[in-house]
This record gives C-alpha cells, sequence and structure tokens, in this order.
C-alpha cells in the first residue's frame, strides 16, 4: 500500500497542467460554464435594460416607437438590427446550454438518490426561491421570447400597415396585442418571472465571474433585488397600461 | 421497530430533571454501499441535556449491542469539531441547525422531551454510502491530491517575519485553511456541488506567497479532479456557506474562479505572482 511512495510523485505535474489549460476544455469545466452563464447572463440584461427603455416610446406615442423600430430597422442598412438579432441569438444559445447543464443535468447526476427530510438551512445561506427556480423561471421566458417575437416581429404572420416614408406601423400592432386578455397576463406573468430570474441572477452573475468578496456581497444581493424589481414593475407597466387605455389607433401628431 | 431503554438501571431517581428526556429517531439504515436503505425508528430514553447527539447514538448502539442487534455507523473522532470526521444531516439540515457547529457539537439541550430527530447520511453521488450513517469522502482525498500542498520541503518552522505577508492576505488564507474537510458543504448544496471545500482548499495557498509558484496548477489540477469525481455545479446558493462548521465563506468560491480564469486564460505556469490577487 505504501510500497511506492514516492514523493514526486505528489508533485503538481506540470505535464497536466499543460494539457488541461486548453482553452476548450477549460470553457466546459464546472468554472468555464460559470462564466458562460455569468457572462451571456449580464449581456442579457444590458439586453433587456435597452430593451425596456426603448419599449417606454411606446408612452410617448405612435410616432415616437414606430420613429426608433424604424431605425433600429433600417441603420446600416439595416444590418445593425441583423448584427443584434444574430448576436442575441448566439448569447441565448450559450446561456441556456450552459445554465441547462449546471442547474439541471449536472444536478441531478451529481444526487441519485435525494433527502427525505431536507430543510432550509437559513443563516448566512443565498438559497431562495428565485434561485431554486431559475430554470423554470428561463424556460417561461424563453416561451414568452418565442411568442413575442411572433407576434411582434412577424406580426403572427399579417402584413404590417405602412405610412407614405415605408414605416411599419409597429404601435398598432403592440397595442392591439395588449387589448388581448390572455396575451397580457401571460407578459405579466412572464415579466413576473424575469423578475425573479434576476433577483438570483444579477449578483450571482458577478459571483460566477469571480467579482465578489465578503465586503461586496451584501451590497450586490440588495442591489440585484432593486434591479429586478425595477426591471419586472417597468415590464410590467407597459402592457397593463395599454391594456386599460392603449388606443390601436391613436394618429400621428404631425406626422414627419 | 425497537425501544431503547437508556437510563441506566432502575435505580435513577423518578424526578423527570434527572431521568431524562426521551428523543424519537428516524433513522437510515443500510446494510451496504449496494444495499437498499431506509428509516428505521428508535426510542431512546434517559436522554440527559448535557449529552451531545453523538452521546444519544452511542447509548442507542450499546442498547442494540445488548439486544443482540447490529449498532447504527456513524462516524466520530475527535468530538469537539476540529476533525472534521463526524457528519449527518440533521432534522434536514447538515451538522444540524445551529450555524458553525459540526455534528459532535450538537447539544441535546436544544430539544426537548419527546421531540423527533431525523437522521440522514450526507447524500452525494461521490460520497456513495459505505453502511448506515458512513459515506465514503476519498473523493475529497483525490482532489487534495492534486494540489492541495505546496511542492517543497518547508523544513522546520521558520523565522517570523521572514516572508512577509500582507494582513489581509493573511486573514483571506487564515480563514480559507480552517476548512476541515467535513464535506457538509457537498451534502447540503442542492447541486451536490464541491466548489467551497475545493475553493477553500485553492485560495488558502493562493492568498499567500509559498503558494503562489504553483497556483495556476493547482487552480487546473483541482478543479479538473473535483470534475471528473461528479460533483456537479455551483448555482451561487450558498446553502454551503450557512452550514459550513468553519463558514467558509463562499468569497472563496469567486477566488477560486478567478485563480482559474487567469490560468486558464494566461496558461497554468504564467500565473505566479507573489500571493493575493
Ligand atoms: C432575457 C432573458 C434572460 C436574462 C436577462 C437572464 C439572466 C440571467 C442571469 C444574469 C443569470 C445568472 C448567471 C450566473 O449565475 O452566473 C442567469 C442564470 C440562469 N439562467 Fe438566465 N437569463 C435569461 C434567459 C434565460 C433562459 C431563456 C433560460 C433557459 C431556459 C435561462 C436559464 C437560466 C438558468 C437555469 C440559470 C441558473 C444557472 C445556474 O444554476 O447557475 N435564462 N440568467
Ligand atoms: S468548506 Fe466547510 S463544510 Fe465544506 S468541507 Fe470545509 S469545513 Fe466542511
Ligand atoms: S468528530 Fe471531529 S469534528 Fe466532529
Amino acid at each position: 500500500m505504501f510500497g511506492n511512495h514516492n514523493p514526486s510523485s505528489f508533485r503538481l505535474q506540470p505535464r497536466e497542467c499543460v494539457f488541461m489549460s486548453s482553452f476548450g476544455s477549460a470553457l466546459w469545466s464546472s468554472v468555464g460554464k460559470k462564466v458562460i452563464t455569468g457572462l451571456t447572463g449580464f449581456l442579457l440584461v444590458g439586453f433587456v435594460i435597452v430593451h425596456l427603455l426603448g419599449n417606454l416610446t411606446l408612452f410617448i406615442g405612435p410616432d415616437a416607437f414606430n420613429g426608433y423600430a424604424h431605425f433600429l430597422e433600417t441603420a446600416v442598412h439595416g444590418w445593425l438590427i441583423y448584427a443584434f438579432e444574430a448576436g442575441l441569438l448566439v448569447i441565448f444559445a450559450f446561456h441556456i446550454a450552459a445554465a441547462v447543464t449546471v442547474a439541471v443535468t449536472d444536478k441531478l447526476a451529481a444526487r441519485k438518490q435525494g433527502y427525505k427530510y431536507a430543510k432550509n438551512a437559513g443563516g448566512r445561506s443565498r438559497k431562495t426561491l428565485a434561485s431554486r427556480s431559475m430554470i423554470i423561471s428561463g424556460v417561461v421566458i424563453a416561451v414568452f421570447v418565442i411568442a413575442h417575437i411572433f407576434m411582434f416581429k412577424f406580426n403572427a404572420g399579417n402584413a404590417f400597415e405602412k405610412d407614405a416614408n415605408g414605416t411599419k406601423n409597429l404601435f398598432k400592432v403592440v397595442v392591439t396585442a395588449f387589448k388581448d386578455p390572455a396575451f397580457t397576463a401571460f407578459t405579466v406573468v412572464a415579466m413576473i418571472l424575469l423578475g425573479m430570474h434576476l433577483r438570483h441572477g444579477a449578483w450571482s452573475a458577478f459571483q460566477s465571474l469571480g467579482w465578489t468578496n465578503d465586503r461586496w456581497l451584501p451590497f450586490l444581493t440588495r442591489a440585484a433585488l432593486v434591479v429586478s424589481i425595477v426591471l419586472a414593475v417597468g415590464f410590467i407597466l407597459l402592457p397593463v397600461v395599454l391594456f386599460i387605455n392603449g388606443d390601436p389607433n391613436a394618429v400621428s401628431h404631425g406626422g414627419h | 421497530m425497537s425501544d431503547s431503554s437508556a437510563s441506566k438501571g432502575s435505580s435513577a431517581p423518578k424526578d423527570a430533571a434527572t431521568k431524562g428526556m426521551t428523543i424519537h429517531l428516524k433513522i437510515w439504515r443500510q446494510a451496504g454501499r449496494q444495499a437498499q436503505g431506509r428509516f428505521v425508528d428508535y426510542t431512546v430514553h434517559g436522554i440527559q441535556q448535557e449529552m451531545s447527539l453523538l452521546e444519544m447514538l452511542d447509548i442507542l448502539n450499546e442498547d442494540l449491542i445488548r439486544k443482540g442487534d447490529e449498532a447504527i455507523e456513524f462516524d466520530s473522532d475527535c468530538r469537539e469539531g476540529i476533525c472534521g470526521t463526524c457528519g449527518l444531516v440533521v432534522s434536514g439540515v447538515a451538522h444540524g441547525k445551529h450555524a458553525g457547529t459540526t455534528t459532535c457539537e450538537i447539544r441535546m439541550r436544544q430539544y426537548q422531551d419527546g421531540d423527533t430527530i431525523t437522521v440522514e447520511p450526507f447524500r452525494a453521488g461521490p460520497f456513495p454510502i459505505i453502511k448506515d450513517l458512513v459515506v465514503d469522502r476519498e473523493a475529497f482525498d483525490r482532489i487534495q491530491r492534486k494540489g492541495g500542498f505546496i511542492s517543497t520541503n518547508v523544513g522546520s518552522a521558520p523565522d517570523g517575519n521572514a516572508v512577509l505577508v500582507p494582513k489581509d492576505c493573511a486573514d483571506n488564507a487564515m480563514d480559507a485553511a480552517t476548512c476541515i474537510g467535513c464535506g457538509a458543504c457537498v451534502a447540503a448544496c442542492p447541486n451536490a456541488s464541491a466548489s467551497l471545500f475545493v475553493s477553500a482548499k485553492i485560495s488558502q495557498f493562493a492568498w499567500l506567497p509559498q503558494g503562489a509558484p504553483e497556483r495556476g496548477r493547482r487552480a487546473l489540477a483541482m478543479i479538473a479532479q473535483m470534475d471528473s469525481e461528479g460533483f456537479g455545479d455551483c448555482s451561487n446558493h450558498g446553502e454551503c456557506e450557512a452550514v459550513c462548521p468553519k463558514q467558509i465563506s463562499i468569497q472563496n468560491i469567486a477566488k477560486m474562479r478567478r485563480e482559474y480564469i487567469k490560468a486558464a486564460w494566461v496558461g497554468a505556469d504564467k500565473v505566479r505572482s507573489s500571493g493575493g490577487d
């Protein structure tokens, strides 16, 4: 048993590590997957913030909103929106692939026989309903994203009304969609879940990238709560206000 | 089902305070690695408040042996919270409900006469059950052998302050070094991740000049071993920190990730700075 006790065999071997430092294997290691969820999560949060700010033009009126959408679709000869869409698709793909492996497949493989009497430890734990339901909130968000692209980007398969300048009347499409109680309710639920996703995700991403320490953790967890509430409330206000008093046929004030 | 009278003889006074408490137990019993386990109910009498939970199990075991039954297997060694050998999930929480203590430090004064306590082993794929409440934690040893050390003969104790270490680095290293390798972090993690243990072992050295020359290799090698043992990944629930008897902070997990990212990005042997961040 102790026959080949050779101290040098316990040295940190360089060869094995040179192999390990190949970037590909590092990327899909346990830490690599956290880096992927964290980075893509950050980018998605950035997207969500910009998206909310842009959507607030709905409250200004049809011209502002349609003009903003028209700008996005035509900027850089239409390439801007393609670049963004392609980028988002890649970001979503990596986010989902890494997050689902962490939160579902690896998790289930690591503990096949569960506890019968498990309780939360409480105290210094950061485990919350939000942290435990990341996969549920994530999947609902994914379904919502698909539904809302179908509704708003493709107008559920119908042609868009256009004005003389070729600007789509996206305002009418959006406001009409939010006259439907079912779609409005689904949107509100999805946005509550987005808020929950970010209640954990918005600080967890810092931790995943290693950007935390004991001094900053309490601040970051509280900041995540604030950010998630602000974003959720913002995204819930839009459909709710439009449902109550949006007018799909609101006319432009002044035109172009 | 078995009923165990633990009071020593019938000479004990009838007074309830000295007669002790009656405690009901639901304990996981499993004959061997491959066997099917199940919960078995026991009742013990005469439990004094000063006793530890493990002493109660000792009393139960003596009684089982007296009756010709098989004793319940569980691990312990120092019984004073320093060795990391003990480890049970007591009423749903690894090492019991009190923060910053090990299983062997649980005292019966936190319970009342007639209470029911559930006792389960630490559950994780890489910690297979050997028998009853005893689990095989050699996965931790295999991770340690990949880099939980420095490859020099340190000889006898050097002069104090011969190697200067900034106070905050020393504090972080000492906090990480208090990990006793008990495995409660794995047991409590919803994903059965070993991140807290491995991060304590990695950052303990990364903060110090003595650990600096090998810090890149250490991070890559220990994390590769952790992954190959089949532990889950970390979802940043922080349940580990809450049950850790040494209250190892998840800031170590962040530190471990910084170490890993640096080593994977610039190359294991290029990360050799003098310790710290
Ligand atoms: C706009 C959409 C989304 C945003 C802003 C977002 C944001 C985030 C953030 C910031 C994190 C924390 C990352 C980390 O802990 O390192 C996270 C984690 C997570 N996301 Fe998303 N996400 C979005 C969509 C999705 C979708 C569509 C899914 C999947 C089906 C998903 C599944 C998850 C899961 C399971 C985690 C937890 C991973 C873990 O356990 O570590 N997310 N998300
Ligand atoms: S980090 Fe804490 S819970 Fe995990 S092995 Fe070390 S002492 Fe035990
Ligand atoms: S037996 Fe040593 S820590 Fe509990």
